[in-house]
C-alpha cells in the first residue's frame, strides 16, 4: 500500500492557500477581459478594469487580491489503496490552512460558534467533503469563498411540475435579489436534483469547472448558455452600478432525484472566484 | 466619463450637497473602518453617550483588512456588503456621521435616514481590495482591537477611488444603473 505523510499534506495547503487568494486564475481574467470588451455601461468599464489593475498587483506583490481570504472549503478525493501517516487528514489540512493563512497574511475570518461569534484567531476549521475513490493517490481542491457572494445563495425545494422554466426562473430571481452585493461580475453554479444538501454541494462544486466550459449534457449546456443571457439582460452590470457584464459563466450541475423532487441550489461566487487543486504523491497524475 | 470630483474629510453638508448618485470620487483624510461587531458595539457606545471617537462629519468604511506584511502599512483592505449595518446606521447618523463607505444597496429606512440627516454613502469596488491597500498611508487601531480584523482603525487615506450611490436627494445608482441597462421581456 502506497502512503503519504500528513506533514506532505500540510505543506500543499499551505502553498495552495496563499496560491489560490494571490493569484486569481487565468480563466477568470480572460473572462473580465473579455466582459471589457461587451461592457457598454462606462462605469461598469471603469469597475472591469480597475478589477484587472487589482489582480495584478495581488499576483505581483503575492498579497490578497481580496481581504475577505474567505472560510477555506476542501473538496478531497481519497483513493481508497492510500494510507496516510503521521496524523489524521483533517488534522494535516486544518494545520495548512493556519500556516497558509499566518505566513501568507491573509486574513482570519472564521468564528467558532454561530451565535457566539469568536474569531477562531487562524481561519480554521476549514469546511471539508470528503469522497472514497478507487485509486491510490488524494487529489485535494482548494476553495477560498467570500461572504459577500455567499450569503446570496439560495436552495429551493421545487416540485417537478415546475420544471425548467420554474427552474430557470429560481435562478434568474435569485442573482436578481443578490443585486450588487456579490461583488458582480458573478459566477453562478447551479445544483439541480439530488437532494437539499446534495444539491447545495453540486451547485459549489460547478464554480470549479474552468470559466465557461459547457456541462457535456446538451440540454443543459442550451440552459447554462441562455442563463447566462437573461441575467445578463438584467442589468445589474459590474459592481451593480448598471452595465450589461452581471455574470461571467453559469454552470450547472445535476443529478437524479426523487420522484416528488426537484431541488435546485444556486451558489454565487464573486468575480474573485479563487480555486486550486492538488494532486498527491506529487508525480502521480493521472 | 466626468473626471472624478476631489473630496477630504471631515465632511460637512456643503460638501456633501454637490455630489450626485453616480459621480466619480476620490476621498482623502481621515476616515474610521468598523463593520458587524464593531457596529454593535458603536451603537450601545451611542446610548451611554461613551463613542470611542466624535462620528460628527466623520467617515465610516465598512472594512476589515488583511494583516499588514512587515513593512507596509496595511494588508488587503476594501468593502464588505453594507446591508449587515443597516440595523445600527440610523443611530449613527443621528450621532453627526457624515458618509459611509461600502458596497451593495441600503434598505428603505438607511436612505431616507441619509436623507434626513443629509449624509453620503459611498461604494468602494469589492474585490480591489491590493488597489485600495496602496490609498492607505497610515493606520492606527482606535478602539475595540480585540476584535481583530474587526477592530476600529482610524485610516489615513490618500485619493480613495469611490462612486456616490446615495445622495441628498434621495437617489439611489443601484436602481438607477439598473434600469437603464436592464432589457429583461416584462
Amino acid at each position: 500500500m502506497i502512503s503519504l505523510s500528513a506533514d506532505k499534506i500540510t505543506k500543499e495547503v499551505t502553498k495552495l492557500c496563499i496560491g489560490i487568494n494571490c493569484n486569481i486564475g487565468s480563466d477568470v481574467i480572460r473572462a473580465i477581459r473579455k466582459a471589457l470588451k461587451s461592457e457598454t455601461s462606462p462605469i461598469g468599464r471603469d469597475v472591469l478594469g480597475q478589477i484587472l489593475k487589482n489582480d495584478s498587483i495581488a499576483a505581483r506583490d503575492n498579497t490578497a487580491a481580496c481581504q475577505d481570504t474567505g472560510i477555506v472549503i476542501v473538496f478531497v478525493r481519497l483513493g481508497q489503496d492510500l494510507r496516510i501517516t503521521g496524523g489524521s487528514l483533517s488534522d494535516a489540512i486544518n494545520e495548512g490552512v493556519r500556516q497558509g493563512y499566518k505566513k501568507g497574511y491573509l486574513r482570519k475570518s472564521v468564528v467558532n460558534d454561530p451565535l457566539e461569534r469568536t474569531n477562531t484567531g487562524d481561519n480554521t476549521p476549514a469546511v471539508i467533503h470528503t469522497e472514497i475513490v478507487s485509486g491510490k493517490k488524494l487529489e485535494l481542491t482548494l476553495m477560498a469563498k467570500g461572504a459577500g457572494s455567499e450569503n446570496m445563495s439560495a436552495v429551493r425545494m421545487l416540485s417537478p411540475s415546475d420544471g425548467e422554466n420554474g427552474v430557470k426562473k429560481f435562478i434568474v430571481d435569485t442573482v436578481r435579489n443578490a443585486g450588487a452585493n456579490p461583488c458582480p461580475p458573478i459566477v453562478v453554479g447551479v445544483g439541480i436534483g439530488g437532494t437539499a444538501e446534495s444539491a447545495s454541494l453540486i451547485a459549489k462544486k460547478a464554480l470549479l469547472r474552468p470559466l465557461n466550459t459547457r456541462n457535456k449534457n446538451r440540454r443543459y449546456a442550451a440552459m447554462e448558455r441562455e442563463l447566462l443571457k437573461q441575467i445578463n439582460n438584467l442589468g445589474i452590470g459590474p459592481q451593480g452600478f448598471g452595465g450589461r457584464m452581471t455574470a461571467l459563466a453559469v454552470h450547472i450541475e445535476t443529478m437524479s432525484c426523487h420522484i416528488a423532487s426537484l431541488p435546485v441550489a444556486v451558489n454565487i461566487n464573486c468575480h474573485a472566484a479563487r480555486h486550486g487543486s492538488v494532486i498527491l504523491p506529487l508525480g502521480r497524475i493521472k | 466619463m466626468k473626471k472624478a470630483i476631489k473630496v477630504s474629510t471631515p465632511l460637512n453638508t456643503k460638501d456633501i450637497a454637490g455630489l450626485r448618485a453616480g459621480d466619480r470620487v476620490v476621498l482623502s483624510g481621515i476616515i474610521y473602518t468598523a463593520r458587524d461587531m464593531a457596529h454593535k458595539r458603536l451603537v450601545k457606545a451611542a446610548g451611554s453617550g461613551e463613542l470611542p471617537f466624535d462620528l460628527r462629519g466623520q467617515v465610516i468604511f465598512y472594512a476589515g483588512p488583511a494583516p499588514a506584511k512587515p513593512g507596509s502599512v496595511t494588508g488587503s483592505i476594501g468593502p464588505t456588503t453594507s446591508y449587515r449595518m443597516d440595523a445600527y446606521t440610523p443611530v449613527l447618523l443621528r450621532c453627526g456621521l457624515k458618509g459611509m463607505i461600502g458596497k451593495g444597496q441600503r434598505s428603505e429606512e438607511v436612505r431616507e435616514s441619509i436623507r434626513k440627516h443629509k449624509a453620503v454613502y459611498f461604494a468602494a469596488i469589492g474585490g480591489t481590495a491590493a488597489l485600495i491597500a496602496g490609498k492607505v498611508k497610515k493606520v492606527e487601531i482606535v478602539a475595540y482591537g480585540d476584535l481583530h480584523t474587526e477592530a476600529v482603525r482610524k485610516l489615513e487615506v490618500k485619493n480613495l477611488p469611490l462612486i456616490v450611490v446615495n445622495d441628498i436627494e434621495g437617489n439611489d445608482l443601484y436602481n438607477e444603473g439598473v434600469m437603464k441597462y436592464r432589457r429583461e421581456k416584462q
